[in-house]
């Protein structure tokens, strides 16, 4: 598998770079695929913000931090996600609770909290790594593939955190915690029946959840997607203005910090959500090639390292994380292209913006601490 | 750990790595997946999307051509066009409409008017993003203040644009007209493209007829925008094509002078050269300030205007229709005597007064106790209407239509001049089919010296005088005199269309000059007053018409009857008798008598074209005027 060519260096045993790595619990080949993208981001981002450099220098800062919280999940020992994972729920879903009654933000979204003496903070973003160690956690206690009783208290365990970040409402965050969550399920080995009987019972909730559960500016997103020119020049306005960035990229794009369509301001977020847009307008197919290239190998490098892990809890978390970002990258460019409604989901490592940056890079903090603490009886 | 456990271990792996295996499959299908969108996207529609985003960025403006000036015969400037600062608003940038318009308030003087327009103009269709005015004419204070405040006020923009400037406001409004902000009938009218980026249009005289030479032509700009619809670079520049120059016939010297002559008074002047048609001088007094109304006028300022007793937007020049009183006599000589009523020898005794028959009615002549015996030169100086009510009659109403006619009467005989009347002349049909009577030999008699049912304007008059003075050869009155450009002045004015009035015996255009001139320089002459001293001989015709008509026999002092129901008082004439200058016809509302009145200021208007304007100096004499002066 490419995963195996991939790991081939970094798994040989004699070379220096490996034992300096190895101490400082880093596997290289992520490292750098993901110091790739980061700095390709920020180049995007230049432009994305109007070249503006204050944008880019904070975007800067906040990398580096990531990276030190990346740095500082590597060095923990995965045994002591596994000893944490439900100590963390109790504390995540108390947190969320907390944000329902007491939380602050904008927009008519309640998502943050603000304790005094600690820095503001989103539980519901805690939550994509903590719902998978939980799930991960439950499931590991027994041997796989779960029974069906395990798979309804595991559900329960991500339904529950989901439905409270709905309720903010915070549609991105609570799909990727929910996606998190089921991957681990999904890798645990629930059944394809089950599985089958789980896709049937969502089509049928589907249209229920249309008429009871959405909201109005929820449907409305999905109404827009299904026909943009419906109202173009208000909801319908995002999807059109990007998808004409893309499009008129062409092959090889319009060249750095030449596309109009970002710099005009027709592209609406063209440095947070909309930011791919951008890259798709300046570098064409080829940039869009080489960024989604790059995100696979970062997945196929991150399903490798699952694979080879030696526990199944470390194997589900790595798995599952590597899956939500997966999902960001899925559904963001999904979004921006048209393909899906408009939600919030930033793209990963590009976008900018601060919080779910320091969240991916500790997913990856916790997937390297996973490849670089295996014992060596295994081989 | 016992053996099995480390088997179910080793299974676990297995179960796991085949879920790894099938993510792999998921995450290249949907990877794929987005890469097949953008393929879709960036290559297959590339030039749909090209086309969008092109669209997006280049908007297409138009350029409004400068409108072409206007100057007078010896390239004084009267119409220009000069930079003017409006406010304009567009309604998709503005966050809160009601604030932004109150703030507004605290930052100009915006007036209920101006608020109310553009509530009804925000209520119209339009595209989006396009400005919509809220206030003209802004003073360099304003602009000012509206800059300092500009951050407050988004969506709220200073706008230029050139407007039609009359630097001689009052002495030429009702000579050139004006133009107008253009209204909505106008639209219905008008090309769109070529009018896409202008807001004014003629609304009256030169200005309206000579509307399609003046405007010009068109240009484009491609321009970059942005999402907000500013304005980034230009792309591409087509220019637009200014409207034609044109210079008029009309003479500002002689323009000021008869505003002057006619100051404080109500009346008008039309001076024409006879040779041309040209019109020297179209003053119609009071006037008014034309440059008011192209921006637009408050509603109280306008109804200030027409509501004036004076009617200074009333163009008494064109549109004024007056009986022609005596001064229809010098054509109705022509007329009696090329139809053979009379000869230049005839003459009749006047008594004072005309009956068609024994102890009828007597129609008076102007002075009670009568001429005694008067031939056609006598009755011409001393404008004896005995001997005019004599041939009206004789003539009867078929030959008098015929002959009138023939001088322009009951026409608009002008070739580009905008809005004028065509006066009344009578006939016995229009009498049947109007007045549902006959026409009566009584008709004939008031006919006979211009009054009765006979209209005329005072330009239908000057065109009259011109006729005489070219003896027959028509020339209709007209304003172009020059295209600067290389277009030909042919290409504009309308055609020529009137045949000259020929003579059974040419030489009576003679006698009549003759007898006209008698009228000025005679020693009965009424106007002999008037013409005392000059140095060229010149031929007039003066006329008094009643305001309203006097009982038989009725007394009257002009001091018992209240000033505005005074006789009007009118002249007409031409200078110098044998190589004609300039004809005029003048008339002075309530002034009057003709002689007393009217007739002096056709002689200053003779004496500033022929022998210099007063300010000049006797010495100075322009150049096609000197040889006329010698």
């Amino acid at each position: 598998m490419l995963g195996k060519s991939l790991g081939q260096s970094s798994s040989h045993p004699l070379t220096r770079p490996r034992g300096l790595f190895s101490a400082l619990h880093i596997d290289p080949i992520l490292l750098t695929l993901l110091l790739l993208l980061i700095g390709g981001g920020l180049v995007v981002l230049y432009s994305g913000a109007d070249q503006n450099i204050e944008v880019v220098k904070a975007q800067g800062v906040r990398m580096v931090v990531a990276l030190v919280v990346m740095i500082v999940f590597a060095q923990l020992d995965p045994a002591v996600f596994k000893r944490w994972a439900p100590w963390l729920y109790l504390a995540g879903v108390a947190g969320l609770v907390a944000v329902l009654l007491f939380g602050v933000g904008a927009k008519g979204a309640q998502r943050w909290l603000a304790i005094p003496g600690l820095p503001r903070f989103q539980p519901s973003e805690l939550m994509k790594l903590v719902v998978p160690m939980m799930t991960a956690w439950y499931l590991s206690r027994h041997f796989l593939p779960p029974r069906l009783s395990s798979v309804a208290v595991s559900l329960g365990i991500v339904l529950l955190p989901m439905a409270m970040i709905i309720l903010q409402p915070d549609l991105g965050t609570s799909l990727l915690v929910g996606t998190a969550g089921l991957f681990v399920v999904f890798f645990a080995g629930m059944s394809w029946r089950l599985i089958g009987t789980f896709v049937g019972m969502l089509s049928v909730a589907a249209p229920l959840m249309w008429f009871f559960a959405m909201r109005d500016y929820q449907k409305q997103r999905v109404l827009t997607l299904l026909d943009p020119q419906s109202d173009p020049l208000g909801a319908g306005w995002n999807i059109i203005q990007s998808k004409t960035a893309i499009g008129s990229g062409g092959i090889d794009g319009k060249g750095w910090l030449q596309g109009t369509q970002s710099h005009l301001e027709f592209l609406p977020e063209s440095h947070t959500d909309f930011i791919v847009a951008v890259l798709a307008e300046e570098f064409g197919f080829i940039g869009m090639l080489a960024l989604i290239t790059l995100y696979l190998l970062i997945i196929l490098r991150c399903l490798y390292i699952a694979a080879t892990a030696q526990d199944s809890f470390s194997r589900l978390l790595a798995g599952a994380l590597t899956m939500t970002f997966f999902t960001y990258i899925f559904v963001n460019v999904g979004m921006v292209s048209g393909l899906l409604p408009v939600v919030g989901v930033p793209l990963p490592l590009v976008s900018y913006g601060g919080t779910s940056s320091v969240t991916l890079m500790a997913a990856f903090g916790v997937l390297m601490s996973i490849h670089t603490h295996r014992r060596m009886i295994s081989a | 750990m016992p053996w099995g456990e480390f088997k179910d271990i080793a299974a676990e792996r297995r179960l796991f790595q085949r879920r790894t295996t099938v993510v792999v499959f998921i995450v290249l299908l949907m990877l794929g997946l987005l890469v097949a969108r953008m393929y879709q996207l960036q290559v297959v529609e590339h030039d749909i999307y090209t086309t969008l985003s092109d669209k997006n960025r280049v908007q297409v403006q138009s350029v409004a051509p400068p409108r072409g000036l206007v100057y007078d015969r010896n390239d004084e400037l009267l119409a220009e066009n000069r930079p003017v600062f409006g406010v304009t608003l567009v309604p998709e940038r503005v966050d809160g409409m009601d604030e932004t318009l109150s703030k507004l308030g605290t930052v100009l003087d915006i007036s209920d008017e101006d608020l109310e327009r553009f509530q009804r103009r925000l209520q119209e269709p339009r595209r989006p993003f396009q400005p919509i005015p809220l206030r003209y004419d802004l003073n360099e204070q304003e602009i000012a203040s509206l800059a300092v405040h500009r951050h407050e006020l988004p969506g709220v923009e200073v706008s230029a644009e050139l407007v039609r400037y009359y630097p001689h406001s009052e002495l030429t409004a009702h000579a050139l007209g004006f133009v107008g902000r253009i209204n909505r009938d106008e639209l219905q009218r008008i090309d769109p493209v070529n009018y896409a980026g202008t807001h004014y249009i003629g609304k009256s005289g030169i200005e309206r007829f000579y509307e399609s030479m003046l405007h010009g032509r068109v240009g484009y700009q491609h321009v970059e925008t942005n999402a907000r619809g500013r304005t980034l670079r230009v792309l591409e520049r087509q220019n637009p094509v200014p409207g034609e120059n044109i210079q008029l016939h009309l003479d500002l010297r002689l323009q000021r002078l008869a505003h002057e002559l006619l100051d404080g008074r109500r009346g008008a002047i039309i001076a024409v050269e006879p040779k041309t048609g040209g019109l020297l001088a179209l003053a119609s007094v009071p006037g008014f300030d034309a440059n008011q109304l192209v921006t637009g006028i408050s509603v109280k300022d306008y109804r200030g205007l027409s509501e004036d007793l004076d009617k200074p937007l009333f163009n008494r020049a064109l549109r004024g229709q007056y009986p022609p009183g005596s001064t229809l006599k010098p054509m109705l000589a022509i007329a009696a005597l090329d139809s053979g009523v009379t000869t230049r020898e005839k003459a009749i005794w006047d008594p004072g007064y005309f009956q068609l028959r024994e102890g009828g009615r007597r129609y008076r002549n102007w002075k009670r106790t009568g001429h005694g015996w008067v031939n056609l030169m006598d009755a011409m100086a001393q404008s004896t209407d005995t001997y005019f009510y004599q041939m009206g009659v004789e003539m009867g109403i078929d030959t008098m239509h015929e002959y009138l006619s023939a001088f322009g009467f009951g026409e608009d005989a002008t070739l580009d001049v905008s809005g004028a009347l065509s006066g009344l002349l009578p006939s016995r049909d229009w009498k049947q089919a109007v007045h549902n009577e006959p026409w009566y030999p009584g008709d004939s008699v008031n006919l006979g010296i211009g009054q009765g049912f006979m209209l005329a304007t005072p330009l239908q008059l000057a065109t009259a005088t011109s006729l005489i003075a070219n003896r027959g050869h028509w020339v209709e009155p007209r304003l172009l005199r020059d295209i600067k450009g290389d277009r030909s002045v042919e290409e504009f004015l309308p055609p020529s269309d009137h045949d000259p009035l020929i003579l059974k015996n040419p030489d009576d255009w003679e006698f009549v000059v003759d007898s006209m001139a008698e009228v000025m320089h005679g020693t009965k002459g009424t106007a002999r007053g008037a013409a005392r001293g000059a140095p060229y001989r010149m031929a007039g015709k003066t006329g008094t018409a009643q305001v309203f008509s006097l009982a038989e026999d009725e007394e009257y002092e002009e001091e018992d009857v209240r000033e505005r129901l005074r006789d009007h008082a009118l002249f007409v004439g031409f200078a110098p008798v044998d190589d004609p200058q300039i004809a005029v016809a003048i008339i002075v509302e309530n002034g009057g008598s003709g002689s007393g009145t009217a007739a002096p200021v056709g002689r200053a208007l003779f004496d500033a074209w022929l022998l210099g304007f007063p300010e000049e100096g006797k010495a100075l004499v322009t150049g096609t005027t000197a040889e006329g002066a010698e």
